[in-house]
């Protein structure tokens, strides 16, 4: 008899620890926020939206239930860490300032990924009363979906180098930063022919000198910057070469219609932009560029920046766009 | 598998007997007695080594369905996929079966429960539950484990990968088990239903391990027959001609006061290559056994080309339960099984018996013949495994140092996966496998033909057909 309790005691003992381990862990692991990513399709972010005040310090636990995902949150400086299937990547954040922050998958996970987002909402006293500014589309009035296509193109791709060499004979007005963010290349270009001291140039050289207009309303530092992140965010549908050619490129033409994640989507998906065609590039301001990038394609299938990009790096992309169609420095 | 009331010539054994017809005892060649080793024998006596192991074993399983069903949902990182799937498999296809034929059902514990509801304690005997109703005669044999084993065949890619579903599939299991202990007496679900003790029962039969009398007269003049009544599985063990039902779980060891009653060592393969006459076919091998055999076989060529092969495409249609493309994967899956593999084997049985002298009926022949599959069908498992299982041990430390992939570090923080390279030595393994198998198997075809080339040929033909096909498959 006495054996029969002490195996009955022995088995109680250890489906006790059987049972125990997992469930003591399930509840501890609640008292940490485990964000688990998955590819937009089958959920993407799970939680989705958090939210802490404002000065307090968020422990996440990121990990991934399928493929290779990255993690950042827009319009801060925290480096993108990777999110890796079973393993468990800490990351902790502090906001201080209130607001709603979107964080994002950063790896090209699936067609979808862009839609990998959520929000953290950081509660709190507002310190600063400063009012949001629209973005300057919308101050101008542009409406930044109808078509638009010029309709002179240069003969060979516009360097800024030569522009340089002919600057001199460039009136200053063309050259304030207010001007090239409201015009599209073209109008430059028109506006030029129109004048009377260029008449001695060509067609080719007027090119010239716009795109050396275009990179003077930059810096080396801001395309290179502007490179990265079009590389990191814009190349798994526009390409590597902006020729709308990317590895998602003809997902997007051709809509898998037996899918039915893009059905409930509503989604339906146009060919991305290509950035090389200067029927399209040389007929768009900056202005419009922008706010492509910041508000999205509305029904093409191109991804809203707004909330990720900072005003900085989105006009450091869009100084980036024009390198597919002028030649300009850009810093290696 | 017969209760002691259903083994026809029981009641003339013992009239042989009474006539002195039997063989007097005598020392049966090539045989070691383990159970008269005098180190091995109290631990084999005495219950206790077995329960403390079936204990761990009970718990790992336990263990096993929670952190299969509250774990990282990620395969490779989930204690319940790589214990289960690589571990335990490896160690059933390459340690347990082929050098110890059912030794895994001895410390299973699946049966476990059941056991001591049927029993009323776990090492002694109380008032016992359940209505120990007897098996339905039509259900006998092997089929439901070969449908068993289909049915996870259908489902493989899902259950091999998601943790949640292999948990779910083990509480079935758990709860098929408990649930049939309770309706029908002895182990219903083990004999009748488990797949993995389905294959391990055919192979078993190859295996160097066998439970037997030591001398049948001292049993028959033995009234009691407590072995019988000792043993869980209804089978009483002067009636074993091969070790394909005996789970040994040592109980008639311990039972018999005569001790007659032996746990051998064996040469490999001892209970194939005999053909059985009619009036002795009735004992175990059936049809029913040739179709686990056949079945074995085609699972191991399905599994490798889904696990093993290099198509995507098969991969995902496997995966994708209930598509258009799984159902197309689950058609030739079932094809392969059920008609193609049977058909051509019944062909080249019915080819065998056309150039042999005494005809059988051919479902005999069939039942005979199959015995020639066993070799080649463990070695092509083993080969599978060798591939499939062992380029993932290295996640085995990994699940320990974080069994539910929760970003635990038991074993240490910078714990980082290895992985084995066998790459280069395994394809050479493999070919030396499946030809250990393949001769081994034409060797058995040689025999069961009486040495008759003409006889032999369409079994060695249909072997060396799935053997290449399989070489194929792995090495492609």
């Amino acid at each position: 008899m006495r054996r029969e309790v002490l195996a009955r005691l022995l088995i109680i003992l250890l489906l006790s620890a059987a049972i125990g381990i997992p469930a003591v862990a399930w509840g501890k692991r609640s008292q940490e926020i485990v964000v688990h990513a998955r590819m937009a399709e089958t959920g993407g972010w799970a939680p989705e939206n958090l939210t802490v005040p404002v000065g307090e310090p968020l422990h996440l636990r990121l990990t991934s239930d399928d493929v290779m995902h990255g993690f950042a949150v827009g319009q801060s400086d925290q480096p993108p860490v990777d999110v890796i299937p079973g393993e468990m990547t800490d990351v902790t954040l502090v906001f201080d300032q209130p607001g709603k922050y979107t964080f994002y998958c950063t790896r090209w996970c699936s067609v979808n990924h862009w839609r990998m987002r959520g929000t953290i909402e950081v509660t709190g006293p507002t310190t600063t009363t400063e009012t949001v500014k629209p973005p300057l589309y919308v101050t101008l009035g542009l409406d930044i979906d109808t078509q638009h296509q010029a309709d002179v193109i240069p003969a060979q791709k516009p360097s800024a180098l030569r522009g340089a060499l002919l600057q001199q004979s460039l009136p200053s007005v063309y050259l304030n930063r207010e001007y090239y963010l409201t015009h599209t290349p073209l109008e430059l270009w028109k506006a030029l022919r129109g004048e009377q001291t260029l008449q001695k140039f060509s067609d080719q050289d007027i090119w010239d000198l716009a795109a050396w207009v275009w990179q003077l309303n930059t810096t080396p530092q801001a395309l290179s910057e502007g490179q990265q992140l079009f590389e990191a965010n814009c190349a798994a549908c526009h390409g590597e070469k902006g020729s709308g050619n990317g590895v998602f490129a003809d997902q997007l033409a051709q809509p898998d219609t037996e899918n039915q994640t893009d059905m409930q989507m509503g989604e339906k998906t146009t060919r991305p932009v290509d950035f090389t065609d200067p029927v399209a590039m040389l007929s768009a301001s900056p202005a419009h560029l922008q706010g492509k990038i910041i508000r999205g394609g509305m029904g093409t299938g191109m991804p809203y920046w707004g909330p990720i990009f900072t005003e900085e790096q989105t006009w450091a992309l869009v100084a980036y766009l024009w390198t597919f169609q002028f030649e300009m420095e850009v810093k290696p | 598998m017969k209760s002691l009331q259903e083994i026809p010539w029981l009641d003339q054994a013992a009239a042989n007997e009474n006539q002195g017809l039997l063989h007097p005892r005598r020392i049966v060649p090539w045989r070691l007695n383990l159970y008269r080793i005098p180190w091995l024998r109290p631990l084999i006596e005495s219950r206790w080594p077995q329960f403390l192991v079936r204990s761990l074993t009970l718990a790992g399983f336990v263990f096993t369905i929670a952190t299969g069903l509250s774990g990282s949902i990620v395969g490779s990182h989930n204690f319940a996929i790589i214990f289960v799937w690589i571990a335990w498999w490896s160690a059933l296809k390459l340690v347990f079966i082929p050098l110890g034929g059912r030794s895994w059902c001895s410390i299973c514990p699946i049966p476990l429960p059941g056991d001591w509801l049927q029993q009323g304690g776990i090492l002694s005997k109380g008032r016992g539950l359940g209505l120990n109703l007897h098996w339905p005669k039509r259900l006998k044999g092997s089929w439901l484990q070969s449908s068993a084993f289909l049915l996870i065949g259908l489902f493989s890619a899902l259950t091999l990968t998601a943790p949640r579903v292999t948990g779910w599939v083990f509480v079935a299991l758990f709860g098929l088990a408990i649930g049939l202990s309770l309706v029908f007496e002895k182990r219903a679900f083990c004999s009748y239903i488990c797949p993995i003790g389905g294959f391990s029962g055919i192979y078993a039969q190859t295996a160097p391990v066998e439970l037997r009398v030591i001398d049948k007269e001292i049993c028959a003049k033995h009234g009691d027959k407590s072995c019988y009544h000792a043993c869980p599985w209804g089978l009483y063990p002067v009636a074993l001609r091969d070790s394909a039902a005996c789970g040994l779980c040592m109980e008639c060891l311990r039972a018999c006061p005569k001790d007659n009653l032996a746990l051998n060592l064996r040469p490999f393969g001892t209970d194939i290559g005999k053909a059985r006459t009619a009036n002795r076919l009735d004992s175990v091998r059936s049809l029913d056994a040739s179709f686990l055999a056949l079945v074995m076989l085609g699972s191991a060529l399905a599994f490798t080309a889904v696990f093993v092969g290099p198509w995507g495409w098969l991969k995902s249609a496997a995966f994708a339960i209930g598509s258009l493309r799984w159902v197309g994967y689950a058609a030739a899956f079932l094809g392969l099984n059920l008609i193609l593999l049977p058909g051509l084997f019944s062909l080249a049985v019915w080819s065998d018996r056309q150039s042999s002298k005494v005809r059988l009926p051919l479902k005999q022949e069939i039942a005979n013949q199959s015995q020639a599959l066993l070799p080649l069908g463990l070695f092509a498992w083993i080969a599978f495994t060798v591939s499939f299982a062992l380029p993932k041990l290295g996640y085995v430390p990994g699940v320990l140092n974080d069994p539910l992939g929760w970003g635990w570090k038991l074993l240490g923080a910078g714990y980082t996966f290895w992985s084995p390279d066998v790459s280069g030595f395994s394809s050479v393994l493999q070919i030396i496998l499946l030809l250990i198998g393949l001769f081994w198997s034409a060797n058995v075809a040689w025999r069961l033909a009486d040495s008759d080339y003409r006889r032999a040929g369409p079994i060695m033909a249909f072997c060396l057909a799935f053997s290449l096909g399989m070489l194929w498959l792995l090495i492609g």
